[in-house]
């Protein structure tokens, strides 16, 4: 920004001169293009159609899958911002037995596909499952008639499943500023006299508000999104809907109508979201502040180890469950695990999740960086648009896509045939381009939501500093807020990283002719309704996951110690 | 920096990922909807006859839109799919070309073919009764008999939305016309012991935890249960159940197929041939048969033991191209009935 360069040093109070700039304007803008596409692509399908569905649509199908659908979010938002704050509560405010190893466990669930840990869920809870065999031979029970047991094959199951894989989101944003911004505020009153308890519902849960409504507001995106669980577990959802208006009414144009109406809930959540956020926006005034650690009430007697199982539980139920399940599949597979396709499907995974994890991450810094300096709504508001992707189904996501691809393709071919003489064939569609772009654009949300928190604790004027001394604002924001922001990035590129080696819908859709990722080699061997066959891959997958979410939780606990 | 960062990247990506050409010489190009592991020992057994090579895509939805957008430079040869719906599908996409081949016709019977050479049906599974040998003394129960109130509580299903089963109520649909089977789907639904989701192997499951009497099922699926040797809970299930043929009122039983078709824009069109050849001869059909537990649709070939086990099968000759037509028409019922909320609404 050549503008910009020279300009005189100026005392911090004044407010630094409002710039255009344009071409971060535009780059922002055409970003935002670019990522919208598949929900134009699907814009144009629903708009093709004639409605000729609706009626029927209207009158069977759509307020039942409204119903479910409002219900599984509203128990999965209950369920994940109980569990995700309370955990985090219980981390920074109670010493307990495994209290440090609990700390960072309590993210393993991230790790898990929600499609893999309903059908471990299912199974754990069957009739032949631990859980009723151990029930029968307690009470001497015989057959399935004999006693009620609860149903996982249910709404408020598929809610228990994708609660306990979820919640890391809002632990992990509640975590931070739990220890990030309370103590200040929460020093003040204890000091004042009051007790744990008061300090947590008076204090820290309204400073803490934005940030469980941000990790709440990624939780119902990927509920919403989600089609493996519900779908193995009976719940019709709309995106059930969706699909099933696609695939078994023989209509995509009605079953991306229903997908673009569902986008608007999708705003709902979102506005909601943005209205929490902007209603009471807190950062600390100095970021040393940032790093501080509130002292913790050491829990004595019982009360330590029942606090151990208490927030054990969600790791037990999220991690402990699918690992065990497919632990024991795995166990009568172990050829598998030898096998070369396993080797390249963990290759072309690690290799597609790390590329779209820099990919995403730059976006989101770039969009957000534009948003912050362009200080204009048009540009705001389109940065925000550009999280919606992640809403929609993979599978419709996906398709959406692979129209837009497979055009570019063939008029790029026909372009290169007409003038150069030369095919190029399919470019993007025949290579795994098409997964990268189509995992960028799903995850860019999770990318821009945890920057975006915190860029939010940053203080406003850090780099206004910089600037004041004679640095671009490009260049200030590299140099002063790029590093403040280390924790955050990590967070953006771990998420982006696990999401993709976990995605399944889009990935089997756009790939290539020989590549396989491990969860498309899951269900290469074994049907969705049967996955045993494929248990080798889907522990790999568990295991590639983890390492990063593992990488995360020591970082960011390092991060803390250090300044104690 | 972010933009250089990112066309980085992206030119890493396609450098790196681009996973090269599947056009090469001696190379047949397959989308497919049935598991690869499923459909590989009968691949190999052709790569090993003629030298051709085999590149696999598995798909699970959308074969039809990609292949479509696709177009003319789309890599693919044969498509295969299981379920008359998909392969009917697929014509109607434009995806598909005719074929009229001496040795493909004369091993497949006409209704279990494309009327105009688009499709040909390979191996077939009859869509039968999965009966508690404990708990079930009959040992002939008809479509029919299925909305009897004799059931009440005690029958299993997958969502009636399945291909599997839509293919049944649209088979019900072109014996008994609509309003009596949306009557009998009622009936069914009422009769109903818990809410239909899982695949068909749980439903035998169901029934060995005794939730259920009876369950629908395809045959396959039992061998696949009883010689399940990773899963000994899958024996269990498999040998808790006695396969009953339900029938229409023609004494026959409803028969789904898998099969294969030839891409429109097939680059290699001679080795595609020559795998719709080779998948519709005795050999290819003997392993089908075989490895999945499938019946042969060449006229005198054997199931294996196991299906043969299960008693005799007399399919259904109604053409599969003509219960097609009543899929949505089907997928609208049960939507009407509400067949997936289960018995209880």
């Amino acid at each position: 920004m050549p503008a910009e360069a020279g300009l005189p040093a100026r005392g911090l109070a004044l407010p630094v001169r409002r710039a255009h700039h344009p071409w971060l304007r535009m780059g922002a803008l055409v970003v935002c293009a670019i990522v919208l596409l598949p929900v134009f692509s699907l814009a144009y399908v629903a708009l093709s159609g004639t409605g000729e569905d609706w009626p029927h649509l209207v009158r069977n199908v759509l307020p039942g899958a409204s119903v479910t659908t409002f219900g599984l979010l509203a128990m999965v938002a209950v369920g994940t911002t109980t569990i995700g704050v309370a955990s985090a509560w219980m981390m920074v405010a109670y010493e307990f037995p495994f209290r440090r190893t609990l700390s960072w466990a309590l993210v393993l669930p991230l790790a898990v596909p929600a499609y893999l840990a309903a059908y471990a869920f299912a199974e754990f809870f069957h009739f032949s499952g631990p859980v009723q065999t151990f029930y029968r031979s307690l009470f001497g029970f015989q057959s399935a008639r004999d006693y009620w047991f609860p149903d996982i094959r249910s709404t408020a199951g598929c809610a228990l499943v994708l609660s306990s894989v979820l919640y890391p989101y809002v632990y992990l944003t509640t975590r931070i500023v739990f220890l990030m911004q309370g103590r200040n505020i929460a020093d003040v009153a204890r000091t004042l006299g009051a007790r744990p308890g008061r300090v947590f519902w008076r204090v820290l849960l309204p400073v803490a508000r934005p940030a469980i409504v941000a990790g709440v507001a990624l939780v119902l995106m990927e509920t919403i999104n989600d089609i493996g669980a519900a779908e193995y577990l009976g719940v019709r959802t709309l995106t059930v809907a969706v699909y099933q208006t696609w695939l078994a009414r023989g209509s995509l144009e009605g079953g991306a109508q229903i997908a673009l109406i569902m986008l608007l809930l999708v705003f709902a959540i979102l506005g909601a979201e943005q209205w929490a956020r902007s209603n009471q926006r807190f950062h600390t005034g100095r970021a040393t502040h940032m790093k501080a650690h509130p002292p913790r009430v050491a829990l004595k007697g019982l009360r330590g180890p029942l606090a151990t199982l208490l927030v054990a539980l969600p790791v037990l139920l999220g991690f402990g469950i699918p690992v065990f399940v497919f632990g024991q599949y795995a166990m009568r597979r172990l050829d598998q695990f030898a096998s070369s396709e396993l080797a390249s499907a963990f290759f072309n995974t690690v290799m597609t999740a790390s590329i779209t994890a820099v990919l995403t991450v730059s976006l989101a810094l770039f969009l957000l960086n534009a948003a912050r300096l362009v200080r204009s709504t048009d540009v705001a508001v389109t940065v925000r648009l550009a999280s919606i992707g992640y809403a929609l189904p993979g599978g419709i996501l996906g398709l959406g896509l692979l129209f837009v691809l497979a055009r570019f393709d063939n008029t790029l071919d026909s372009f290169m045939r007409a003038y150069f003489d030369r095919s190029t064939g399919l470019l993007l569609m025949g290579s795994a381009a098409g997964i990268v772009i189509a995992c960028t654009i799903r995850f860019l949300a999770l990318a821009e939501g945890a920057i975006r928190s915190g860029l939010e604790k940053l203080p406003g004027r850090l780099d206004e500093a910089a600037r004041s001394l004679g640095r671009t604002p490009t260049q200030s924001a590299v140099s002063v807020l790029l590093p403040l922001l280390a924790p955050a990035i990590l967070t953006a590129a771990v998420l982006v990283f696990v999401d993709t080696a976990k995605e399944l819908s889009a990935t089997i859709l756009l790939r290539p002719f020989g590549f396989s990722t491990l969860a498309t080699h899951v269900y290469e061997n074994a049907s969705r309704s049967q996955p045993q066959d494929g248990a080798a891959a889907a522990l790999v997958i568990i295991a590639t996951a983890l390492v990063p979410v593992l990488v995360l939780s020591r970082a960011l606990a390092r991060d803390r110690e250090a300044t104690l | 920096m972010d933009l250089k960062k990112n066309s980085v990247a992206a030119a890493i990506a396609l450098a790196t990922l681009y996973a090269g050409t599947a056009y090469a010489e001696g190379v047949v190009n397959i989308y497919t909807y049935r598991q690869p592991a499923l459909i590989q020992p009968v691949l190999d057994a052709f790569t090993a006859e003629t030298g051709i090579k085999t590149e696999v895509l598995f798909l699970d939805k959308g074969l039809e839109e990609r292949v479509q957008s696709e177009g003319t430079n789309s890599p693919v040869d044969v498509i295969m799919t299981v379920d008359i719906s998909r392969l009917t599908k697929a014509k109607e996409a434009g995806i598909t070309q005719p074929l009229n081949d001496e040795i493909i016709n004369a091993n497949i019977p006409a209704e279990y073919r494309d009327p105009d050479g688009n499709w040909f049906g390979l191996t077939s599974r009859a869509r039968v009764i999965y009966a508690s040998k404990e708990r079930v003394k009959d040992t002939a129960i008809t479509y029919a008999e299925l909305a009897d109130p004799k059931w009440k509580g005690k029958i299993c299903m997958r969502s009636g939305q399945h291909d599997y089963n839509l293919g049944l109520f649209s088979a019900a649909i072109a014996h008994w016309g609509p309003e009596k089977t949306e009557e009998w789907m009622k009936g069914l639904k009422a009769n109903l012991g818990r809410k239909p989701d899982g695949g068909d192997r749980p439903q035998a499951g169901a029934i060995f935890a005794g939730e259920c009497d009876i369950a629908l099922g395809y045959t396959y699926y039992v061998g696949l249960m009883m010689t399940n040797d990773k899963e000994p809970q899958e024996k269990e299930w498999g040998n808790a159940i006695n396969v009953i043929f339900p029938t229409f009122e023609n004494g026959k039983t409803h028969v789904n197929v898998s099969g294969a078709a030839l891409a429109k824009n097939a680059p290699n069109r001679d080795n595609a041939v020559k795998l719709l050849q080779f998948l519709a001869s005795d050999e290819a059909q003997k392993l089908y048969a075989e490895k999945n537990f499938e019946y042969p649709v060449e006229r005198g070939l054997e199931p294996s033991d196991v299906v043969k086990s299960f008693g005799t099968l007399n399919a259904d000759t109604l053409p599969l191209a003509d219960i097609a037509k009543f899929r949505k028409q089907a997928s609208e019922m049960v939507d009407r009935v509400g067949l997936d909320d289960g018995p209880s609404s």
